[in-house]
C-alpha cells in the first residue's frame, strides 16, 4: 500500500478525463510524486541525523530543528499530492453513480437502452456534460484551491523557497544564540524549487483545463439557442424536450465515445 | 503481510457498501492509510534515537522514553487503523454465508446475496457499530494516555536511575502534533460518516 494504491484509484479517473486532465495525471505521477519517491525523500532522509548545532547543550539541537522545520518539507508534499488527488474521486464516484443507473435499466429490460451486455456498460467512456460537468469542474477548481493553498503555506512557513545553510537559533534550552547548520541545503533548494516549478505548471494544467470545459460550454450552449432560434415554429416547448432526451439517450447510449477533440 | 492486506479487505467490502461506505473506504484509504504510510511512519521513525535528555547517566534516556511513551503514538495509529477496518470482515463474511448457502441449496434464495436486506442488514448495522465503538475507545485512550493531542518539546523526567529531575527533549513535537490533530480530524470524520450511515439505513 503506498502512491502505487493512489495510481490505481486514479487511472480509472484518466479514462473519464479530457485531454489536458490526461496531461495533468502524467505529470502528477512522472514529475512529482516519482521524483518523491525516488529523489527527494533520499534527500530530506537525514534531515534531523545532520542538522548540526555548534553547542554540547543536550536538547538544544532537537528544539532548534523543530523551531525551524515545524513540518518537514517532504511531510508538505506528500500531504500536498494527497488532497490534490482527492478531488478526482468525486468525478471516479459520479462516473461509478451513472454506470450503477445504466446497469439497473439495462436489467430492467429497458428498450430505450441499446447495450449489448454488462461489460459495455463497464467499458463505456462517458462524455463530460450535464451534472458531471459540473462534478469535473468543481473537481478542478478544489484542485487548484488546494495547490494554492499548500504554496503558500510553503513560502509562508519557510521564508520563501531557499535553504539557508546556516540558522541562528536562541531558543531555550541553548545557552545564547547558537549556529546550526541544515544538511545539504543547496540540494534541499535544487529539488524545493523543482517541485514549485511543477507545481505552477500544474496550476496552468488546471486552468488551461477549466478555460476549455467553460469556453465549451458556452458554445454548447449558444448552439442550442442558435438552433431554437432558426426554427421557432417547426417545435412545441414539449417536442423540444422529447428532441433533447432522445439526443441525451442515444448519446450516452453510444459505443464509442470521442471526448473534445473536435 | 503488510497493509496491503487491509487494502484488499477495503476493496472487498467496497462493492457491498451503500453510498457514504464508500466515501468512508475512500476516507479512510487517502487521508488515513496512505498519510501514514507515506508521511507520519517516517516522522516517528526514529524518535527513541532522537529523544535526548540533559543528563549522562547511563539508563536514564530509556527509562524516561519509556515512561512518557508507554505505547508510541505511531503504534497506537495503526492499531486503529487495523481494528476500525476489521468490523467490515463481518459482512463479507455474511455474503460469503449467504453465496455458499445458494450454491449449496442449487436454488436462489436471495434476490441478491450482496444486497442489503434483512439479515445481512443487521451484519451491517453491527459493524457500523463496532467501527464507530473503536474509534472513540482509540480517540479516548490517545487523550488519556498523552494528556490530550499536545506533543510538548520538553519533559522532566524523575524516575530512576535519574539522579534528580532532568530535561528530555522530545524530536520533532510540532510535527507529531500536526499529524496528531490530523489523525483526530480524520477519525471525527469517519465517525460522522459511520453516524450517517447508520441513521440513513435506520430510517430508510
Amino acid at each position: 500500500m503506498d502512491w502505487g494504491a493512489l495510481h490505481t484509484i486514479l487511472g480509472g479517473v484518466n479514462k473519464h478525463s479530457t485531454s489536458i486532465g490526461k496531461i495533468w495525471l502524467t505529470v502528477l505521477f512522472i514529475f512529482r510524486i516519482m521524483i518523491l519517491v525516488v529523489a527527494a525523500e533520499r534527500v530530506w532522509g537525514d534531515e534531523q541525523d545532520d542538522f548540526i548545532c555548534n553547542t554540547l547543550q543536550p536538547g538544544c539541537k532537537n528544539v532548534c530543528y523543530d523551531h525551524f522545520f515545524p513540518i518537514s518539507h517532504i511531510r508538505l508534499w506528500a500531504l500536498q499530492l494527497i488532497f490534490v488527488s482527492t478531488p478526482a474521486l468525486l468525478v471516479a464516484m459520479h462516473v461509478a453513480y451513472r454506470r450503477h443507473e445504466k446497469k439497473r435499466q439495462f436489467r430492467k429490460g429497458d428498450q430505450k437502452c441499446e447495450y449489448k451486455d454488462i461489460e459495455e456498460i463497464r467499458q463505456q467512456r462517458f462524455r463530460i456534460e450535464g451534472s458531471l460537468w459540473w462534478t469535473y469542474t468543481s473537481s478542478i477548481f478544489f484542485r487548484l484551491v488546494f495547490e494554492a493553498v499548500f504554496m503558500y503555506a510553503f513560502y509562508f512557513m519557510y521564508d520563501g523557497f531557499r535553504m539557508p545553510r546556516l540558522m541562528k537559533c536562541n531558543a531555550w534550552p541553548c545557552p545564547n544564540t547558537v549556529d546550526c547548520f541544515v544538511s545539504r541545503p543547496t540540494e534541499k533548494t535544487v529539488f524545493t524549487i523543482f517541485m514549485i516549478a511543477v507545481s505552477s505548471i500544474c496550476i496552468l494544467l488546471n486552468v488551461a483545463e477549466l478555460c476549455y470545459l467553460l469556453t465549451k460550454f458556452f458554445l454548447r450552449r449558444s448552439k442550442r439557442a442558435g438552433n431554437q432560434k432558426q426554427h421557432p415554429n417547426h417545435e412545441t416547448k414539449e417536442e423540444t424536450k422529447q428532441n433533447e432526451m432522445n439526443e441525451l439517450i442515444s448519446d450516452s447510449c453510444q459505443n464509442t465515445v470521442i471526448g473534445f477533440t473536435s | 503481510m503488510s497493509w496491503g492486506f487491509i487494502r484488499d479487505l477495503l476493496s472487498g467490502v467496497n462493492k457491498y457498501s451503500t453510498g457514504i461506505g464508500r466515501i468512508w473506504v475512500a476516507v479512510v484509504f487517502l487521508f488515513r492509510l496512505l498519510v501514514y504510510i507515506v508521511a507520519a511512519e517516517n516522522i516517528w521513525k526514529y524518535e527513541h534515537d532522537e529523544f535526548e535528555c540533559n543528563i549522562k547517566q547511563p539508563g536514564c534516556e530509556n527509562v524516561c522514553f519509556d515512561h512518557f511513551f508507554p505505547v508510541s503514538h505511531i503504534r497506537l495509529w495503526a492499531l486503529q487503523l487495523i481494528m476500525v477496518s476489521t468490523p467490515s470482515l463481518l459482512v463479507v463474511f455474511h455474503v460469503a454465508y449467504r453465496e455458499n448457502r445458494e450454491k449449496h441449496h442449487n436454488q436462489k434464495l436471495y434476490k441478491s446475496p450482496g444486497k442489503i436486506d434483512g439479515g445481512l442488514l443487521c451484519t451491517y448495522l453491527i459493524s457500523l457499530i463496532l467501527k464507530t465503538g473503536f474509534e472513540i475507545v482509540f480517540l479516548v485512550l490517545f487523550y488519556k494516555l498523552y494528556n490530550g493531542f499536545k506533543v510538548p518539546r520538553l519533559v522532566k523526567c524523575d524516575m530512576r536511575p535519574c539522579p534528580n529531575t532532568v530535561d528530555c527533549y522530545i524530536s520533532k513535537p510540532t510535527e507529531k502534533m500536526i499529524f496528531l490533530y490530523f489523525l483526530v480530524a480524520t477519525s471525527c470524520l469517519c465517525i460522522l460518516l459511520n453516524l450517517s450511515e447508520l441513521s440513513y439505513l435506520i430510517f430508510k
